[in-house]
């Protein structure tokens, strides 16, 4: 039979990444406290079954260089070796080598094997340097054999060889597969019938093998049972041969294929009670189905409120059912918040801080997509916590501060959204520094006034950086205003909080989901557009005096302290409105990217659910729309990007 | 054919062993650690069981041991999975009950040869 080992490979995979992050935060625990038992014994068990798999998968490099990081672990197990944080550190980095060469293996690209040769090497060197003696691992030295006539085989299992499974008959089965076989029962340790135990073995044999068999392959019968019997194996007619060896190793049978196209779809693990919730909501949908179909049948207008009703369940129905099938795709936002303990660990140890990491709210779930896509930006904002925020030891005793920095990571739901916050309680946003660069790029006039607020949110510009020298940590020269924009295309916001020697705080909001969201209808002449709820700041009516038709900047309107530019829907999408008089129609003020604009519509419709469709998949893409739904009427309405618009809108200013 | 009781933690070696088994034939029923197997054993006649060693909850030894003490399980062959440098695994093993080994890494044509000679 022949089985394509490369069906397994997916969920491989997915365990042994699984595997290496339970041994990563296992490792981490190590180094903070004493080594506990537990710990240890799960690190070890997933290096274990990284080994194992990787070995029956046909992933040789792997499963070498596992082994010697098993051979470590169960001496660390085992207590022949103390937890010693130099080695904690090479385990860590092992960890790291182990996740690079999966993913390698994975992309079916070569590992790289210098730093693999590395990693090993040190790890080899920490064995060597062992306290006490390195296991030697069970060598497969090729024995060579040499074959005979035949076998004389003496075996008398021990009483008790049935209580574990075994069965002389089965050996001597395999036996009389290899050559011609006699068997001689020797029943002089039977007992008389009244005292024989018939779950006991009595018997012992002489069994006479005949033909050219290596001794290997007679010996591997009695491998399970050799300590449970006296046995002997002798050759019949001593006759050297010369000697011959068949490939001994096991693996070589495994077969590493060569690449087919195996498809790497995404696949996702399904906590069984969501499955469970969604399959009993099924059947309530199939018992709301059959009210109706025998309402419907012999329907008269008596029956009004049973169809209402029904009707009603219907709703609810589909209602839960869509919750449920968007819970499927949650997941924990642990997925993302277990990467930063280890890079807390590394970085506070590369720039010298003491750093206490206090996470939060790890089980609040988001979207799959989401949850993948905000881990770039959450490690970004803990790097530049780690890095501009919380200060060196020194500098905090100074300060009156406890030497030890605390940088908290927290994340909660509120109304539709899912809220991350990374605080810390180091410097805060340096003002004067913030300001003095922006205006050295020419961001800022220096003439300009500007608020706290708003000079905070100058560090989301395009090409900022107050690192004097760009360090390593966080000036890689992807700045916040990546940050920013990444966090944006999810549909989410990122703000910041600062107070100058306590802290700075980041709020990240996101949606739940990227598929539906919360919207806010709006009428153009015949047309309807939905205006995503989170960006919209009010709604307002345009008094008379609030406009100005500013030189360089088109028409904009007085909001509060400042200009904001107002788009005239009916101009971008070329509809036609019922009034081209900003009096007669209303403002919505929105959001994105930072920048304010002001929408002008006819007038604001209802809020509802909707269920984003992608224009680009269905049609291609368009500038100032994010998508379109479907609504209750089954007509189809545009769903706004409202980024795309200020920026069509700013541009326009420009020109 | 057999009823086979399946018992890794690793869910890519149980589907690999459980495919295999059920391609020749083979009843399986999977386990995901040592509690779990000794859970759906009770109560519960096979003909086989095949366990991985190092598992949570309840380890692969443990699990040998206990099912020892099963009436139904007083017999029936009970096979380990081990990695070739645990001879000491072997010994334990055998001393809790097991019939026998299998050596990891193994292909599924090593799994259904080695089985073969248990079932016949």
């Amino acid at each position: 039979m022949s089985i394509n080992l490369e069906q397994f490979h997916q969920t491989f995979f997915e365990e042994s990444f699984e595997g290496l992050d339970s041994m990563e935060s296992g490792l981490l625990n190590l180094q903070a406290g004493t080594p506990d038992a537990d710990t240890i014994n799960t690190i070890f068990r997933a290096a274990h079954s990284i080994k194992g798999g990787s070995g029956t998968f046909g992933f040789s490099e792997v499963a070498k260089f596992t082994h010697v990081l098993e051979t470590l672990l169960n001496e660390m197990r085992d207590g022949r070796r103390p937890v010693a944080p130099e080695a904690v550190n090479l385990l860590l980095e092992s960890v790291d080598c182990l996740r690079e060469m999966l993913t390698a293996v994975r992309g079916k690209s070569p590992v790289n094997a210098a730093r693999v040769a590395d990693v090993q090497a040190r790890l080899e060197t920490l064995l060597a340097g062992a306290p006490t003696a390195a296991p030697v691992v069970a060598g497969t030295e090729p024995v060579v054999t040499a074959a005979y006539d035949g076998w004389l085989i003496r075996f008398r299992p021990k009483p008790h060889l049935f209580q574990t499974g075994n069965d002389p008959l089965r050996i001597f089965r395999e036996l009389a597969a290899l050559g011609e076989l006699g068997v001689e029962a020797d029943l002089s340790g039977l007992p008389d019938l009244e005292s024989l135990d018939p779950e006991q073995s009595h018997l012992g044999w002489l069994l006479k093998l005949k033909g050219n068999v290596p001794q290997a392959a007679v010996e591997e019968l009695f491998d399970w049972v050799r300590d449970d019997s006296d046995l002997s194996i002798e050759p019949i007619t001593a006759q050297s041969m010369p000697a011959q060896r068949q490939s001994g190793d096991r693996r070589s049978g495994d077969d590493r294929r060569a690449p087919a196209a195996a498809g790497e779809g995404t696949s996702i693990r399904v906590e069984i009670g969501k499955v469970d919730a969604l399959i009993n909501m099924v059947g309530e949908l199939v018992i709301t189905q059959n009210i109706l179909k025998q309402l419907g049948e012999n329907f008269d207008i008596g029956r009004l409120h049973r169809l209402q009703q029904g009707l009603a369940d219907l709703e609810r129905n589909t209602r839960e059912l869509q919750e449920s099938v968007m819970r499927i795709r949650m997941l924990p936002i642990s997925f993302a918040f277990n990467r930063v303990p280890r890079l807390v660990h590394d970085l506070s140890a590369k720039l010298g801080k003491q750093v206490e990491l206090k996470m939060s709210g790890e089980g609040t779930e988001l979207d799959k997509t989401v949850l993948e896509r905000i881990v770039d930006p959450l490690v970004h904002l803990v790097r530049n916590s780690l890095d501009h925020g919380i200060e060196s030891p020194d500098k905090r005793r100074a300060a009156g501060k406890p030497e030890t920095g605390t940088l908290s990571l927290s994340a909660y739901h509120k109304g539709g959204n899912i809220v991350i916050e990374i605080g810390d309680d180091g410097a805060g946003l340096n003002r004067e520094k913030i300001l003095g660069k922006a205006q050295e790029r020419g961001l800022v006039k220096g003439s300009d006034h500007l608020m706290d607020e708003q000079i905070y949110e100058l560090i989301f510009l395009p090409g900022f950086s107050t690192a004097e020298v760009v360090s390593d940590v966080s000036g890689r020269g992807v700045g916040m205003d990546v940050v920013r924009k990444n966090i944006a295309s999810l549909g989410g916001s990122v703000e910041i909080a600062s107070e100058p020697g306590k802290g700075s705080r980041f709020t990240v909001r996101l949606p739940l989901t990227l598929a539906i969201m919360d919207g806010q209808s709006v009428a153009v002449g015949s047309e309807f557009y939905i205006v995503p709820l989170v960006s919209i700041i009010v709604s307002t009516q345009v008094k008379a005096g609030q406009i100005n038709v500013m030189a360089g900047q088109g028409e904009v309107f007085r909001f509060r302290d400042e200009y904001l530019p107002v788009i005239r829907l009916y101009e971008v999408f070329g509809a036609r409105p019922r009034t081209r008089e900003l009096k007669e129609g209303l403002l919505v003020v929105v959001e994105g990217d930072g920048r304010r604009a002001g929408l002008f519509v006819d007038e604001l419709l209802g809020q509802q659910q909707v269920v984003i469709k992608s224009l680009e998949t269905n049609y291609r893409r368009v500038e100032g729309v994010s998508g379109a739904t479907i609504l209750g009427d089954g007509s189809v309405a545009l769903i706004l990007d409202i980024p795309g618009l200020i920026r069509i809108a700013h541009q326009k200013q420009v020109a | 054919m057999a009823t086979i009781l399946a018992v890794d933690d690793s869910a890519s070696m149980r589907q690999m062993v459980t495919f295999t088994l059920k391609g020749a034939g083979h009843d399986v029923i999977e386990a995901s650690d040592g509690m779990v197997a000794l859970t759906a054993a009770k109560g519960k006649k096979v003909d086989l069981v095949v366990t991985d060693v190092n598992m949570p909850n309840m380890d692969g030894i443990s699990l040998i041991r206990e099912l020892r003490q099963l009436p139904d399980y007083k017999f029936t062959p009970i096979l380990m999975l081990t990695t070739e440098s645990a001879d000491g695994k072997k010994q334990e093993g055998k001393s809790a009950g097991a019939t026998g080994w299998i050596v990891k890494p193994f292909n599924p044509d090593q799994l259904l040869a080695t089985i073969k000679k248990v079932l016949g």
